[in-house]
């Protein structure tokens, strides 16, 4: 049965997935698709930090803040210049990825809880920005009233389903970059400073540039994930750019299983459902989130995938992050 | 191993199970009336909100929960007092919950937040609390009425009492930095400085901050008194450390009405003893109707009446009159919202109000200076200012052409 299990596992989680994701959504409510749109647009924003966090072995504590500053930078694009799509995306994305060319420059020599710690502070840097330069930010009151954006299609971005469908498609173009970036053979060598930096510089890799561009890269994708919740949500704000925004997503990716990529958007979908969720029945929801991360890290610290994935080969035998992918 | 993976994988089946579920159909003709209501049960605004709750919940009990022979459903979320997380909720309670009307929150920056999305949506929706001066001033929002109040309001005649009746000629500010902040300073600092006094410095803290000894050391030689803003955690904190730094006997406090809400005052000590702030309500308010509400308000909560209490009290009850005015057709929405523009009340615990044209509370201003009676402390009104516009003596259309109040805004005069 296992066995069988085993081998129709992928089978049976794409035809899943497709079946939720692409066939249904015409079926659900509209609180629903929006739901399931923030779960993608999470989903991209988690993916982008396991490029750091599963495959190159760097846990950043300011990965919100890259995606906070494609989304402000969209904000402040399309309501105060009334720029169109295109233009937001390629400048939210620039930007973010210009800031992560600095901040790489500071980041990248450092690794453990150096890294951790330097993340960290400017992620603070990016969050006191958007607080403070109030002419710009608008402060603690953030920017509301970002419109959907208008593609020149009959069809109208501002209804959820369509929207919806968007995010979709980019969801999985992201997700398909960022499978081919970490498989091919400059992943392949982010792996291996995952597993000893030490060897693979012996080995005669350039670790520092190697680490410097996992950075980069991890911030690229994250910003492609501001833009499209600026659109979203209409309104941003530095509340989705502080600490707890960032530790948010490191939870997403070690409950979903960090070095799987999936894992990930499968953690980030199932927070962003608890969050929504359980709050509705209780007021003691952070209680239970809480217990949630803690059971976590306990019983299942290589995330939900991983986890499934042993359990599957037999049970007996665990992942170690070696031997991920 | 194996069984914790059994109850994961069981409650994902389950979540899924009721993630496929189609959608429920929106309230049927006559089923219930549903209220949504968002205000922070967690985090440094969980004081405030509390009362919230509690003032909206004591209206509907009162009236169990029925009006024109419908039920009231009440649905509740934590917003845990950031915008973000506020927009998230109504968002659910709109298009899942398909509330008939909104109400709640607490911070002016949620306020504005809200307010695109409630206008997009077409949902009406009420603002007890939250006070951001725009929203009833350059950007007024189609389908929000304002019960509660704006920011500046109080501060305005409060401005011109500390320089006529205090007799205060330089005054240091020292305020949370958001709008709600921002706002009360800037109607303070306005009045204060036409009546010939000056503002010497603005000390800006953000929301975040517990130690405020960084704070008061800046606070310059030359001030007569000190106007600080302050709400939930922070003003406990702040008032205790102005005491500790052994500047309350010699720096008179003054300050936005928040900073000694009820909602904060019974968790204070001597220390809050002499600051006098304005505010449109005081739990000690000599009427029948606010009589009545502290009695019941006080069973219920165990605790003291705020201003965050008799606003959603009395937002409840305003909300309630509309829906008796339409009787109870809420699917009528561009009727329950003109309803809502139109109502009326008398008896109201913070004595009477109406709206103005602008969509604010015109109502009572009261000064109140903290004394400890019969062993609690206490705002006592030491004066009152009758039937406050939030536009105080200026011409609505000359007042309209300055900027809203902001961090600089008025700006300081050299």
């Amino acid at each position: 049965m296992k066995d069988l299990l085993a081998s129709k596992t992928r089978t049976i989680a794409l035809s899943l997935a497709f079946l939720v994701l692409v066939l249904m959504p015409p079926f659900y409510s509209s609180y629903w698709i929006t739901l399931l749109t923030q779960m993608l647009i999470y989903g991209i924003l988690a993916m982008s930090l396991d490029i750091l966090i599963g495959y190159t072995g760097l846990s950043s504590f300011g990965h919100a803040g890259f995606f906070g500053a494609s989304a402000y930078v969209v904000a402040i694009l399309s309501t105060r210049y009334k720029m169109g799509f295109v233009s937001c995306l390629v400048g939210g994305i620039g930007v973010a990825t210009a800031i992560s060319m600095i901040f790489g420059l500071l980041v990248a020599h450092a690794t453990g809880v150096y890294f951790l710690i330097i993340t960290l502070a400017l992620g603070m840097v990016l969050w006191g920005l958007a607080f403070r330069w109030v002419t710009m930010t608008g402060g603690d009151n953030g920017i509301s009233g970002i419109p959907r954006p208008d593609l020149g299609l009959p069809l109208s971005l501002k209804d959820p389903l369509t929207y919806y469908y968007m995010i979709l498609v980019f969801f999985l173009v992201c997700l398909i970059l960022m499978a081919i970036y970490v498989r091919s053979p400059f992943g392949h060598s982010l792996k291996g400073i995952r597993e000893s930096e030490s060897r693979m510089r012996v080995l005669g890799y350039h670790t520092w540039l190697h680490k410097y561009l996992s950075y980069v890269s991890a911030a690229a994708f994250g910003s492609v994930a501001g833009v499209l919740w600026a659109y979203f949500d209409g309104f941003i704000s530095p509340y989705n750019m502080d600490l707890t925004a960032s530790i948010e997503i490191i939870l997403m990716v070690i409950l979903g299983g960090p070095g799987t990529l999936v894992g990930p958007a499968l953690g980030a979908g199932i927070i962003v459902f608890l969050k929504n969720f359980i709050s509705a029945y209780t007021q003691r929801w952070l209680l239970i989130l809480g217990t949630i991360y803690i059971l976590t890290i306990l019983y299942a610290p290589q995330g939900l995938v991983n986890l499934i994935r042993d359990w599957l080969k037999g049970g007996e035998k665990k992942t170690e992050l070696k031997g991920i992918v | 191993m194996r069984k914790v993976l059994f109850w994961v994988f069981l409650a994902m089946v389950l979540g899924s199970l009721i993630a496929l579920n189609p959608s429920t159909p929106w309230a049927q003709a006559r089923g219930p009336i549903k209220i949504g209501f968002i205000t922070p049960l967690s985090g440094g605004m969980a004081a405030n909100g509390k009362d919230m709750l509690a003032g909206f919940q004591l209206y509907l009990e009162e009236i169990g929960y029925q009006v024109a022979g419908r039920k009231i459903e009440l649905f509740v979320e934590d917003d845990e007092a950031t915008p973000a997380t506020g927009l998230t909720k109504t968002r659910k309670l709109v298009e899942k919950d398909g509330v008939h009307v909104m109400s709640g929150g607490l911070m002016a920056s949620t306020g504005y937040a809200l307010a695109p999305y409630i206008d997009s949506k077409e949902i009406p929706m009420t603002y007890p609390i939250m006070a951001p001066d725009d929203l009833t001033q350059r950007q007024r929002a189609k389908w929000i009425v304002r019960t509660g109040w704006n920011s500046s309001q109080p501060n305005h005649p409060f401005g011109e009492y500390a320089y006529n009746v205090l007799k205060f000629r330089k005054i240091a500010t020292m305020s949370l930095d958001y709008a709600f902040g921002w706002e009360n300073v800037g109607g303070f600092q306005k009045t204060f400085e036409e009546a010939g006094g000056k503002i010497i410095q603005k000390i800006w803290i953000p929301l975040t901050v517990t130690d405020f000894s960084p704070y008061l050391a800046q606070i310059s030689k030359e001030a007569d008194a000190v106007y600080a803003m302050f709400t939930g955690r922070s003003a406990l904190q702040f008032t205790k450390q102005y005491q500790e730094f052994g500047l309350k006997g010699r720096l008179p406090l003054i300050g936005g009405g928040t900073t000694t809400d009820e909602h904060a005052l019974p968790s204070m000590g001597d220390e809050a003893i002499g600051i006098i702030t304005a505010l449109h309500y005081s739990e000690v308010l000599d009427n029948p109707a606010n009589k009545k509400f502290v009695k019941a308000f006080r069973e219920k909560a165990k605790k003291a009446a705020s201003y965050y209490s008799e606003g959603t009290y009395t937002g409840a009850r305003w909300i309630i009159e509309a829906i008796k005015a339409i009787n109870g057709d809420v699917e009528n929405r561009p009727k329950f919202m003109e309803a809502l523009r139109k109502v009326e009340l008398r008896d109201v615990p913070r004595g009477n109000f109406r709206l103005d044209d602008y969509g604010n509370p015109i109502q009572n201003v009261y000064i109140r200076k903290v004394e400890r009676v019969r062993g609690e402390l206490q705002n006592t009104v030491i004066y009152t200012y009758p039937n406050v516009s939030q536009f105080w003596k200026y011409k609505p259309e000359e007042f309209l052409k300055q900027p809203v109040y902001s961090r600089e805004f008025p700006p300081l005069k050299p």
